[in-house]
Parts: C-alpha cells; structure tokens; sequence
C-alpha cells in the first residue's frame, strides 16, 4: 500500500545538512497498522511526510497505492492527497472554524455539495461521538475531543490510509487509549491502513501490527509487533521493549540473587505465544522434588497472545534441578539462569 | 471669537470622508501585498524569493518617506489622479501611499501569526494556493487582522489631519486655521477633544469585533 525505496531526505540549512532520512526502504501491506518509533529527532515525521509529500524526498521513490507520488502533476497530487488523511500531535483545526466546518473543509475544497456534505460531517461525528459538538469551537473541546475532530476531518474523504503523527503524545494516558481504540476501531470497520509514528513504545503494543524502529534516518529494526518484543535485536529497540514491559528486576530479587545460597538458583522463564505460566510450573512442582518460588512477573498481551516473563527460584538438588530445567525447555519456552553479574 | 459649529460638522465630515476613502483604498492595496508578503517567502506556499525581496524592499521604501515629505513630493502625482493638489479628494491620494505600505506589513504580521500547524492540514489536504489563503489563512487570521486595521485607522486619522493642513481640510486643517493662525483655543480644544473620542470609539469598536471573532 505504501512503499518507500531507498529514500532520503536531507535538511539543508545555512551551515550543515541534515540527512533525517538516509535510506529508508519499507513496505506497509494494506490494511494493517504500521507503527514507526524512535527517539526525538531521529526522522519519523520526516518519514511521515514524505507519503503526502509535506516534504519531498531528496532521493527515493515513495509508491502510495500504486502511484508514484513524487511523478504527479500538481492537481494530480491534490487528487491523491485525497486518499491519504492525516492527523497531528497538535491537531492542527482552525480555531476561527466550528467542529462542523473543521470536518468539513476537506470535502468544500473538493466541491462536495452542501447537501451532501451535511450528510457526511454529521455522520462522521457521530462515529466519532461528538454529534452534539458540532457548532462548538475548537477552544470549547477537550485534548481527546479535537483529536477526535482531526479524525472525523481526515476521513471526511474516505481516504485508503491514515497517517498519525505522534497523534496522543500530547493526550493523558486515559484518552490516548480511547483515541488509540478508536484508530482501532478505523482500521477494522473501514479497512483504512495506518501509519503512526510515535515515541512510546506503549502506543506500539497497543494498536500496531507490524513496527519499524528508526534512528538517525535509518530503519534498524523492524518485524510484528511480537516479534520486536519478543526478541528485539538491537539495543535502542531492547531499550523501548524495557520501557513498557517492565522487566526489571526489582531490588528485593536483586539481593536474594546477590547472596545466592547453595541449592538455590533464580531462574527467568519467557513465555510466548500460548504457554501461559502457571499450569507449567504447576507441573514442574508436582513433577519434581523441588521447591519453586515465584519472585516476580510480568505478563502482558500483544495481538492477543500472552508474553511475558516470570523470575523463579527453584530449590533443590542440582540433578533434580537440572531434569526440571530440561522438562522447562521442552515446553517451548525460554528459560535462562538469572547470576548475580548479569543484572 | 465665536466657534462656528457648521464649520467643525463640516470639518469633522471631511475627516470621516478621508480616513474612510483612504483605509478603503490602501486595504485594497495593502492587503494583496501583505498577503503576497506572507506567501512568497522563503518556504511559504508559494515561494518566490526574488519576487519577495524586490516588494519587501518597496514596501520599505514607501514606509521609510516621512509623511509630512510623501505629502509634498506626491503632488505631481495627485494632480494626475485627482486633477487638483489641495481639498479632501487631493489628500486621500498621500494619506494611501502612506498606509498602503503600512497596512501591507501589518496584514502580514498578522498573517505569520497563523498556525503553521493549519497550513500543514490545509496541505495535507490538497487545498490550492488560492483556497489555502481565503480558508485557511485569511479566517485564522481574522481577528488580529480587525485590531490591525483599527491601528491603521488611527494612525490614518493622525495623518489625515495632517494632509487637512496642507489644505485638506478636516479637523486638523480647522485646528491649524483657528488654533494656530487665530489663536482661538476654544476650536483647538473641541478639535483635539473630537479626535480624542474618535480615536477612543474606534480602538473601543476595533477591540469588542476581534473578540467577538474570537468569541472570548
Ligand atoms: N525543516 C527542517 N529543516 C532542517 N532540519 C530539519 C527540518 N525538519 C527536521 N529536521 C531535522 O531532521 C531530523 C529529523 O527530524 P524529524 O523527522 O522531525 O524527527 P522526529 O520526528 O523523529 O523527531 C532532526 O535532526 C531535525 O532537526
Ligand atoms: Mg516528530
């Protein structure tokens, strides 16, 4: 559905230029959400912006259903903007218009009938649940309601995909969820495909299929979202993985595997995919002459399968310990001995 | 000495007429050239940095004259368009070289103050150069535009009252006249206390409609 090759952009100012985007192939299928994260700065909106073509590309060809975007003629590309909405961190809705003429102005521009543009905004607010907002300003709304507004706009019309800059970096936690479930709930009823970038790797686990980790211009890492989870390869995407699935290990454990006994050993199993934890070492403890001892967990759902980790202890002789490892390994999950250097 | 009040009417009208014809004239002057300051830019909407150098240097050229100079210099030029180089009609056409060029670079500070967020959406749209300026810009930049206008229209009265004494008339040809030349303070006080009010009323006027465009 959109596909760059080999694309660069590269800034240039009076005394430098900056290449926020060195190279970048990538290839979004339709009808997914595809998340793009990195840290500030290095390229996503500069990415994002080379699908409509807020920036043009220095190099490179970016393809948006089929057509070479940088190939239009001018009036072809506002045809083929048309097909492409776009919401913003800030929102970007004239303050001076109502919520009705914010939605709106997509389909005036174009020449929609009055009629039948009346028909379309009050239909779209009501998707997105501001029927009753429609002569409000922007002013008179909530964080999470503008956004809402920017939505119902930027599907005004019935575009095939949906791009989102940082669109709830600036919403509190609780309505990035309802914004987060609503792009969601697009995605499926319409089947509108969806880029967003972000810098919480939260919003990534939430919604998206499929992530690209970028930094400095250059897509590092990239696979489903269980995938980069799972098993993230470079540090910066261990590094955004760490910071919503808290796996850390807290204090207390950190000392009770400092001062190892002998006949004790910490281990940390990770379950993927269906393996949930308990019945496992149910088992494990009903099998084996070892005492077992949950330290800590996490486990979360991504795509809607279970992933996490749990710390263990398990007490015992070390033959028995080593038969109930194995017995571990076999179950399809991971299992490393956590030692004291390795915290 | 006793105060003619036909004389003041008659002067106050005259004051009207001018200020009025020359903010309309110089705002359909000066506001093409403020919006074609804002969008020719570099990295505007339509960039065209040359073309922009050029009006912007113009434009400071015509902002640099003093007044009082532009009055004189102009004459050649007014007896072109009016036929005459003294009277009410003769004065509009200095008082608009004069607030053409200002009000172009108030139109523009006003203009820069939009959201570049809302450009952004307006492109992110597909919307022409054309509809960019009168849906986007134009609107969002309403309410500053009204207290910007109301400074020139001040501005313009002051100046007006100078073209008046150059044989204008107006009230500051009338405060001139009896003030200065006859040294009847009487007319010089209810003059100043006219221009006073007036200028009060209209930057009054010219607040409550911007904040009645932006609605707080
Ligand atoms: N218009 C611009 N002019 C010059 N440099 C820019 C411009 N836009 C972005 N950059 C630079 O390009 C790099 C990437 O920026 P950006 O794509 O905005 O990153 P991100 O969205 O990930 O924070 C940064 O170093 C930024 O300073
Ligand atoms: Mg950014």
């Amino acid at each position: 559905m959109i596909t760059f090759k080999n694309v660069k952009k590269i800034y240039q100012t009076q005394d430098q230029s900056i290449a926020a985007l060195d190279g970048v192939d990538l290839e979004i299928k339709k009808g997914e959400i595809f998340g793009v994260i990195g840290f500030s700065g290095a390229g996503k909106s500069s990415l994002l912006r080379c699908v409509n073509l807020l920036e043009r590309p220095t190099s490179g060809s970016v393809t948006v259903d089929g057509q070479e975007l940088t190939s239009l003629s001018a009036k072809q590309l506002r045809e083929a903007k048309q097909q492409i909405g776009m919401i913003f961190q800030h929102f970007n809705l004239l303050d001076s218009n109502t919520v009705f003429a914010n939605v709106a102005k997509p389909l005036v521009l174009t020449g929609v009938k009055k009629a039948e543009i009346h028909r379309r905004v009050h239909e779209l607010l009501a998707f997105v649940d501001l029927a009753d907002k429609a002569d409000h300003y922007p002013d008179q709304l909530s964080g999470g309601q503008k956004q809402r507004v920017g939505i119902a706009r930027a599907l005004a019309t019935q575009p095939s995909v949906l791009l989102c800059d940082e669109a709830t970096s600036a919403l509190d936690p609780q309505t990035t969820q309802h914004i987060l479930r609503l792009l969601k709930q697009i995605n499926e009823e319409y089947g509108i495909t969806i880029l967003l970038i972000t810098h919480e790797m939260g919003v990534i686990r939430e919604i998206c299929d499929r992530v690209a980790v970028i930094e400095a211009g250059k897509l590092i890492e990239s696979g489903t979202v269980f995938d980069v989870f799972s098993n993230p390869q470079t540090a910066t995407a261990k590094n955004f993985v760490r910071s919503v699935m808290q796996d850390e290990i807290p204090a207390s454990v950190q000392q009770l595997i400092e001062r190892r006994e002998a006949n004790h050993h910490i281990y940390k199993i990770n379950f993927l995919g269906a393996h949930t934890g308990q019945p496992l070492l149910s088992q494990v403890a009903k099998r084996f002459d070892i005492d077992l001892n949950i330290l800590h967990g996490s486990i979360t759902e991504l795509q809607n399968i279970p992933f996490g980790s749990l710390l263990v202890e398990l007490i015992g002789e070390t033959a028995e310990i080593s038969r109930a490892l194995q017995y571990i390994d076999e179950a399809q999950v991971t299992v490393e001995e956590v030692l004291a250097d390795a915290g | 000495m006793l105060v003619n009040y036909t004389d003041i009417w008659t002067a106050f009208l005259q004051t009207l007429t001018m200020v009025g014809l020359s903010l309309l004239f110089s705002t359909l002057i000066g506001l093409p050239l403020g919006i074609l300051l804002v969008v020719t830019r570099k990295g505007a909407l339509l960039e065209q940095v040359p073309f922009f150098n050029v009006l912007s240097s113009i434009v400071n050229i015509f902002r640099s004259v003093p007044f009082i100079i532009l009055l004189v210099a102009i004459i050649p030029l007014t007896r072109l368009i009016v036929g005459s180089s003294i009277g009410t009609q003769a004065a509009i056409v200095p008082l608009v070289f004069y607030a053409a060029p200002y009000i172009a670079r108030l139109i523009e500070s006003s203009l820069l103050e939009v959201d570049t967020g809302v450009l952004e959406a307006a492109k992110a749209m597909g919307a022409t150069p054309l509809q960019t300026i009168f849906r986007f810009l134009l609107p969002e930049a309403l309410s500053s535009l009204v207290l910007n206008l109301t400074i020139a229209t001040i501005g313009l009265i002051g100046a007006s009252a100078m073209a008046g004494a150059i044989g204008g008339g107006g009230l500051g040809d009338l405060a001139i006249t009896y003030g200065y030349q006859r040294f009847d303070t009487t007319v010089m006080l209810i003059t100043v206390g006219i221009l006073v009010i007036l200028v009060q009323g209209l930057q009054t006027m010219g607040n409550l409609l911007a904040r009645k465009i932006r609605r707080h």
